[in-house]
């Protein structure tokens, strides 16, 4: 017999969680004993079948799902609710981003989004010499893994090519912690070979960092600018996405006669219903819960009109394959060309349906579609739009079958190449798919290369050996093991070929 | 345009193991070595349209058309039955391929790719198709910076060098061993013009990599590594050598009684070349 009582003790009792895992784990448990927003029968419908999905964000949002704040404002004035003055020096910035990470709060309840570092320290770098720039990154680097040990916790650098973005890059490929995750913004006109080569040697060390395309997502944003955080999520700085609904379009294909009956009946009436839970919880957050009353609002490190709501999609190869099924078709979605044809198809038609509906507290008044990558207990689903895990083709072919759609996915969109032990020897094989891939319309270069104890899960990195001891029943220091953990095991990510599955986030404790 | 066509076994748009970058790869179908420890042997012979793998596949997609193998790629299942049921190690499954596809190849992967290779088999012995292909890309605006570079065993003499080296930017050459005896047992052949074709290519400036397989007990032992040091050395000491280890993936018949050439066998002839005053010594990256 089920008791939540129970399930508390559990929490309060596991000998594998930190006493802050255990208070994240209880706070999540007491959140959900709330009722959820208002929703209409047949959307609770839906999203008790799983067919929408609110990514078990709780039941009471009372703060976006992801934010990302303008750091440069503090750095540049302070903070009087913080009592900070504005940072003199380099080492004050660094304290003073520190502080500023402790009062931005996501879905996790850790930061997702701490900057285009690069950008914001480089300012204070004056008279630093490069030693003493790396020695303090290096500090800092160790100081957010141990004290913020979330995967999804992200920073940027580039486009431009700069000594705190060398150093970064230096201390992360030494240190190879799992937090934080890191992305280059990549911009061919400007960034340089020598930042994408420096950028690639690590890759082929420690699968780190990931690669933005920076001119498509420049044009998809404004002049404030944009930041990658957690699962390679494209956001507005200064703002960020209120919530993260996504549609499991297995599911929809399922409920489909045939493709036609999909595109034009099935797929609507979910889309739908997936907008009416969207507003739901947007109005919470915007209505109730007084989250913009906050200093991060009236001493502008965000605005309350820049959070977008993204609308996620999950297993497009389950889907394509499915119809295809249904139309006595034997292609498969990454290898067939019909097969990608129907996906660009289903792909277009999402896009078209997301800029034609208006939300309010919206940024822009329309949400942004997104290629969701995934949660732990995804089993038998693939994430986003990418290929099935185990069938991928060579990495060419892989980019070219999904490059088509790329450009309909503003808020993100990520497949992950995984290259085997031979890329060692050869670099520039790396850095050339990765133009490759850029230039046919990626969005985002991601490359896991086999024999890393450092991998890619979907956007957040986990240490396989950590992975084997949180199952050895040791515990772990950080936050995303248990996620990876859950995804090896159910979902055999360690076992088959290596391509790294992607599952982002888990519902809650012991599920 | 000419009209030449090349017999390919297979394309990849995706190698990281044939040289410099990303490359487009073709192999090229037929060899003049005969080596039982080939690790494509299927790439060697020429079909000569006996139909004897037709029975062998499962989903018939090889029949005889006017007394020639024809082949049907979109009932093929790359389960390779064929491959095992050729008598002469020859491949049904050939594309034949004239420049202007290859091109249309390569342009459709420009992106992606630092150079093309071609290999094989035996590439040389389709030397007017890979000279026509070359001189194709070098003179294709839109295609200038993609290196062309030739995986070859070295048979080739040296008035075919004069040809094709002009539109080559790089040759990666197996030395098979240095023994005559050992040579032939693992080749069929004299090394002879392998190690001319060497210090030709090194003399044009474009040997970018000699490889030497090790087979244990065949050309691992300390004479065969001590002339390896010495050819390399003659070639310069800056020359790339990459050591290899005979391995079973592919292999056919009584070379598989051979063993598996060890990493720690690897990696002590390494360092014997390096402790000579080789620099750049390349081993595996894995051993499988």
């Amino acid at each position: 017999m089920f008791d939540a009582n129970d399930k508390l003790r559990d929490i309060v009792n596991d000998p594998t969680l930190s006493p802050a895992q255990k208070a994240r784990f209880l706070s999540l448990e007491a959140e959900n004993s709330l009722s959820y927003p208002l929703l209409d029968a047949a959307t609770r419908a839906a999203l008790d079948d799983r067919v929408i999905c609110d990514m078990y964000e709780g039941n009471a949002p009372y703060k976006p799902r992801y934010v990302l704040p303008d750091y440069a404002v503090v750095l540049a004035k302070g903070s009087d609710w913080l009592e900070l003055p504005a940072p003199q020096d380099l080492d004050e910035a660094i304290s003073t981003l520190m502080i500023a990470y402790h009062h931005t709060p996501s879905v996790t309840g850790m930061p997702v989004y701490l900057g285009a570092i690069d950008a914001l320290l480089l300012p204070f770098c004056e008279g630093v010499t490069d030693e003493d720039l790396y020695r303090k990154i290096k500090l800092f680097w160790r100081y957010l893994d141990r004290v913020l040990p979330d995967a999804f916790m992200h920073a940027n650098i580039g486009p431009a090519d700069n000594r705190v973005a060398r150093a970064i890059l230096r201390a992360d490929v030494e240190l190879q912690q799992i937090a934080p995750n890191l992305t280059l913004l990549y911009d061919p006109e400007t960034s340089g070979e020598d930042l994408l080569a420096g950028a690639i040697d690590n890759i082929v060390a420690c699968s780190k960092p990931h690669i933005a395309n920076h001119p498509i997502h420049a044009e998809t944003f404004d002049a404030r600018g944009y930041g990658i955080v957690s699962c390679y999520n494209a956001l507005p700085v200064g703002g960020g996405a209120s919530t993260l609904v996504r549609l499991n379009l297995r599911e929809v294909a399922a409920r489909a006669q045939s493709e036609a009956d999909f595109l034009h009946r099935v797929l609507p009436h979910y889309m739908d219903l997936a907008f009416d839970l969207m507003r739901a919880r947007i109005d919470y957050l915007y209505s109730q819960s007084h989250f913009f009353d906050s200093f991060l609002v009236t001493e502008g490190w965000i605005d309350r009109d820049r959070f977008t709501a993204m609308y996620g999609v999950f297993a497009m190869a389950e889907a394509v394959d499915l119809l295809q099924d249904k139309a006595g078709q034997p292609g498969r979605y990454g290898h067939d060309d019909a097969a990608n044809a129907l996906g660009l198809r289903i792909t277009e038609a999402l896009a078209a349906r997301v800029a034609a509906e208006p939300l309010d507290n919206v940024w822009r008044g329309r949400a942004m579609l997104h290629a969701q990558a995934g949660l732990s207990t995804d089993t038998g689903l693939t994430p986003g739009i990418r290929i099935a895990y185990g069938q991928e083709p060579d990495p060419v072919t892989h980019v070219r079958a999904l490059a088509p759609q790329h450009r309909h996915y503003a808020s993100g969109v990520s497949e992950i190449l995984t290259l085997d032990e031979t890329i060692r020897a050869n670099p520039t094989a790396l850095v050339q798919l990765c133009k490759g891939a850029l230039a046919s319309g990626f969005r985002e270069f991601t490359a896991n290369v086999a024999g890393n104890d450092l991998v890619r899960v979907t956007g957040y990195m986990i240490r396989l050996s950590d992975v084997r001891r949180h199952d050895a029943a040791m515990g772990s220091r950080t936050n995303t093991t248990a996620l990876g953990a859950e995804a090896a095991r159910l979902t055999a990510i360690l076992s088959r070929k290596p391509r790294v599955v992607g599952h982002e986030r888990h519902p809650g404790y012991g599920q | 345009m000419s009209g030449i066509r090349a017999t390919v076994s297979k394309i990849l748009t995706f190698s990281c193991v044939d040289g410099p970058g990303n490359r487009l790869v073709l192999f090229l179908q037929g060899c003049n070595f005969a080596c039982p420890g080939c690790h494509n042997p299927h790439t060697i012979g020429i079909c000569d349209d006996c139909g004897d793998c037709i029975p062998a596949c499962p989903q018939e997609a090889l029949s005889l058309a006017g007394g020639r193998i024809a082949f049907d790629p979109t009932a093929c299942d790359q389960c390779d039955a064929c491959l095992r049921a050729c008598p002469i190690s020859a491949n049904p499954m050939v594309q034949h391929l004239d420049v202007a596809k290859v091109l249309a190849l390569i342009r459709d992967n420009r992106d992606f790719l630092t150079g093309i290779t071609v290999s094989g088999g035996e590439a040389t012995l389709q030397l007017k198709f890979v000279i026509a292909l070359f001189t194709a890309i070098k003179s294709a605006a839109d295609l200038a910076g993609l290196t062309c570079f030739v995986d070859t065993n070295g048979h080739l003499g040296a008035e075919a060098w004069a040809r094709l080296l002009p539109v080559t930017d790089g040759v990666m050459l197996d030395i098979k061993a240095f023994a005559a005896d050992r040579h032939r047992l693992l080749t069929g052949r004299d090394n002879d013009r392998s190690l001319a074709s060497a210090r030709i290519v090194q003399a044009a400036g474009k040997l970018y990599e000699v490889r030497y397989l090790m087979v244990p007990g065949m050309n691992d032992s300390d004479a065969e590594i001590a002339a390896l040091i010495g050819l390399a050395r003659d070639l310069g000491d800056e020359l790339r050598v990459k050591l290899n280890a005979y391995q079973h993936h592919g292999v056919r018949g009584p070379a598989l009684d051979w063993p598996k050439m060890p990493r720690d066998g690897v990696e002590a002839a390494a360092a014997r070349l390096r402790a000579a005053g080789l620099t750049e010594v390349v081993t595996p990256v894995v051993y499988p």
